[in-house]
């Protein structure tokens, strides 16, 4: 799928280009934007370690486990696949959080650390499990109480009735999240996207990645596949 | 509500950020060294990131100085005005889901423009807020664990930023009555 979609925009830029003549821009933008892309991602460096650190204290004290088991009542309705003294539980929680009350600088490294925690429960190394998909929807789908950049935006032009728009935003954020949601948990059924099922196709094709760092009880056992190929397709 | 809400997010990190170590001290966890322990982390999975975002800001770059956004706008205005969205705001719409910078840029304009109070104005202001710009969540979150089948998170992404637009301008069409 990121295949296609990478392609896609590749290719209508390059054709699109060359159609009307912007060509050169996109070239500019190409270099630019890798710039952007480092810098960004230098850009988290601070809060990741800085959220990275507390993490590991609250894990420490055991606050993970009590925040976990405090939450296991809705989780298990969306994350069936985590069990409830997981660390990802709590590491979910506080990114809902963080994003629901739209605290911006919390939510990525977050946000992070949750993927992070549901990868200790992926089988395979490259495949995004039924849970990460899960925690993808609901950050796309965004659940934001109070739309801090466009009120900012607003009250820049006009200060009266910068916050008018508060009450429609949180109602159709509301019922984007619950599409997100809702798409991820029937496409996710769909034979092109089951998780088992594209792990069959995988092995089929002797191009599966066995997450090294998987702690479930359930892991991969590759039989068929000689031992020599199977480190080539490691590299 | 809005009261409690600026509470929270004036508070509530800096408050955290005390009383977990408090907690934690009483527990008779070493929390300095803790701290740094887990914080070594940070570093890796800033860098881990690279890749896949420069994989995916590059493409959007290109596409952004393409003038593709066109073709697509014309591709899709006949779909969304049946659902009376202005055209004018389906460029922002559609950039919303590809770059939050550009979207705001974009935003910014119509706001400007049409004024915070026109149609244009509320439906630019409720789409840019109901969505996240699903393209670098999917780079930053699945890259830092190294995912590169996203499964269906992608048409998902997209399905959910097209809904949200839609229904930003229902929404503030029903409650303005345009």
């Amino acid at each position: 799928m990121m295949n296609w979609i990478w392609l896609v925009l590749i290719g209508t830029s390059v054709i699109a280009g060359i159609c009307t003549g912007t060509i050169g821009a996109v070239q500019d933008n190409l270099f630019s934007f890798a710039d952007t892309a480092v810098e960004l991602a230098l850009g988290l460096i601070g809060v990741m370690t800085f959220f990275c650190g507390l993490m590991k204290i609250m894990e420490e004290a055991g606050l993970c486990e009590k925040l976990g088991h405090a939450i296991s009542p809705v989780m298990k309705h969306l994350f069936p696949g985590v069990p409830k003294d997981h660390p990802a539980n709590s590491a979910i929680a506080m990114y809902v959080a963080a994003s629901v009350l739209g605290l911006g600088n919390a939510c990525t490294p977050l946000g992070i650390k949750a993927m992070q925690e549901l990868q200790t429960l992926n089988k395979t190394e490259n495949i995004a499990t039924d849970a990460q998909c899960m925690v993808m929807a609901i950050s796309t789908g965004s659940i934001t109480l109070i739309p801090t950049t466009v009120i900012a935006m607003r009250t820049a032009v006009q200060a009266e009735g910068a916050a008018e728009i508060v009450g429609p935003t949180i109602l159709s954020t509301m019922c984007a999240a619950l599409v997100c949601i809702i798409l991820t948990k029937l496409l996710g059924r769909l034979k092109c996207f089951n998780y088992n099922q594209i792990i069959e196709k995988e092995k089929a094709a002797g191009t599966l990645r066995i997450n090294k760092n998987y702690v479930g009880n359930d892991p991969i056992v590759l039989t068929e596949v000689p031992k020599k190929e199977a480190d080539e397709v490691c590299q | 509500m809005s009261v409690v809400l600026n509470f929270l997010s004036l508070y509530l990190i800096p408050l955290v950020v005390f009383l977990v170590p408090l907690y934690a001290i009483l527990k008779k966890v070493p929390i300095y060294t803790t701290f740094t322990d887990g914080a070594k982390e940070g570093f890796s999975t800033a860098i881990m990131i690279i890749p896949y975002l420069t994989a995916m800001l590059c493409a959007i770059g290109m596409f952004r100085a393409s003038g593709a956004m066109d073709w697509l706008v014309s591709l899709l205005d006949p779909i969304t005005s049946i659902v009376g969205l202005p055209g004018e705001v389906l460029p922002m719409g559609i950039m919303r889901s590809l770059s939050g910078g550009g979207a705001q840029a974009l935003c910014a304009d119509l706001l400007e423009q049409f004024g915070t109070q026109s149609q244009i104005g509320r439906i630019a202001s409720v789409a840019f807020g109901s969505t996240e710009t699903t393209f670098y969540v999917l780079a930053v979150y699945f890259g830092a664990v190294g995912i590169t089948n996203a499964r269906q998170s992608a048409i998902a992404g997209i399905g959910g930023d097209l809904f949200s637009l839609i229904m930003a301008a229902v929404v503030v069409n029903m409650m303005w009555g345009y």
